[in-house]
């Protein structure tokens, strides 16, 4: 259990957890007419998508549900919906089928693998 | 990428509300993988033995999933207020690359509306639009419609499973079991795989996912930022390589037309 603490201990805690997050989000739109990019750094930023989203499902893929150890065989369904869900992505380009096949996929395993 | 959006036309510019609801519509996969988390964050969060309104007030005014889950664990253990604070900070420190990225996208846009769509600026709703703005169907003119579209459908689920989550958490079994999680890693996947078609790309997703893997014991998702970073790396470094390469083949390529009479 968490231990007791008093309404302004945890208004104190939210309204710094609100600062940062929101500095962090807001900082660059607060001067967005004034901000402009070096072109090496637009250059970067056009894989931010690629590098972010990698690195956040790649821990979800190989070591699910925070196992310790890398889980790469046929009963994990996270691995085995990915990988459809990659080959469809990388055929079709269609974010939509690749969504679809991924989840039928998964919840397919899941049940058969009975995880 | 500028040439993309510059081949939208008026017929296929969105109008306003329509590109709400497309905001609205391509966030719907991210928004069934959410609920999972908000409900899970609710019921933990009483479990704890914390009051209601405090989970509720972080999922309204922060806004930020996974901090919102390490900030539980953190008073579990009887952190300080500014060992939570900082590390908060830490945890969301990604979303700066979300903003340098869409900065030129909401450049031109009044305060009021930059203030919202900074608030929102979380990973589903970044992922919803962002890649809608290289293939076109989203303009300066009206992307930000669909930005606050995603936004606010998310923003209203989230809070939703948050207070489902609180009230009645007890009262759903097994819930971090059933694998609604996934739809986001589908989602995820389904933008990743469509950028994958040139070797920039493939090293940004293979260096990045290693490293996720490698450093994913790294306090704070210091892994996770930590991995992005390197990814962004690499896609500058191939991409340098590639445009050597490219340029070496241009030159021969017009060495040879010259060769051929050919004018360049």
């Amino acid at each position: 259990m968490i231990s007791d603490h008093s309404v302004v201990y945890y208004l104190t805690m939210i309204f710094g957890m609100v600062v940062v997050t929101f500095g962090i989000r807001f900082v660059l739109y607060a001067r967005a007419d004034k901000i402009q990019m070096p072109e090496w750094v637009e250059q970067m930023l056009k894989f931010v998508p690629v590098a972010v989203l990698t690195a956040i499902i790649m821990p979800m893929i190989l070591l699910p549900n925070q196992a310790d150890s890398i889980v790469m065989n046929w009963q994990n369904p996270w691995l085995i919906g990915s990988l459809a869900a990659f080959s469809v992505g990388l055929l079709s380009r269609s974010s939509l089928l690749t969504i679809a096949v991924g989840l039928v996929i998964f919840f397919l395993s899941k049940w058969f693998f009975g995880s | 990428m500028n040439q993309v959006s510059n081949k939208t036309d008026k017929n296929t510019e969105l109008a306003p509300k329509q590109a709400f609801w497309f905001g609205v519509m391509v966030c719907i996969p991210m928004i069934i993988g959410g609920i999972p988390f908000g409900l899970i964050f609710g019921t933990l969060a009483t479990s704890y033995g914390l009051e209601p309104w405090v989970p509720m007030l972080m999922s309204l005014l922060v806004f930020a999933g996974s901090s919102q889950f390490v900030v539980l664990g953190l008073l579990m253990a009887g952190a300080t207020l500014p060992v939570i604070i900082f590390t908060t900070f830490i945890v969301n420190l990604r979303h700066l690359l979300y903003a340098a990225d869409l900065v030129k996208y909401i450049r031109h846009l009044s305060l009021p509306w930059r203030l919202v769509l900074g608030f929102g600026l979380i990973d589903e709703v970044y992922a919803a639009t962002r890649p809608h703005y290289d293939s076109g169907k989203l303009s300066l003119s009206t992307g930000h419609y669909a930005y606050f579209g995603s936004f606010l459908s998310y923003y209203i689920v989230w809070n939703v499973s948050t207070a489902l989550g609180i009230a009645a958490g007890e009262f759903i079994p097994e819930l971090s079991n059933w694998g609604l999680e996934f739809a986001m890693v589908a989602t995820f996947i389904g933008i990743i795989a469509p950028y994958l078609n040139n070797f920039a790309y493939w090293s940004v997703f293979v260096v990045s996912g290693v490293s996720a893997i490698v450093l994913v014991n790294l306090p704070n998702n210091l892994g996770m930022l930590s991995a992005a970073l390197l990814g962004l790396l690499a896609g500058i470094i191939s991409s340098k390589l590639s445009n050597i390469t490219n340029s070496e083949n241009t030159i021969k390529n017009h060495i040879a037309k010259d060769s051929d009479g050919g004018a360049l």
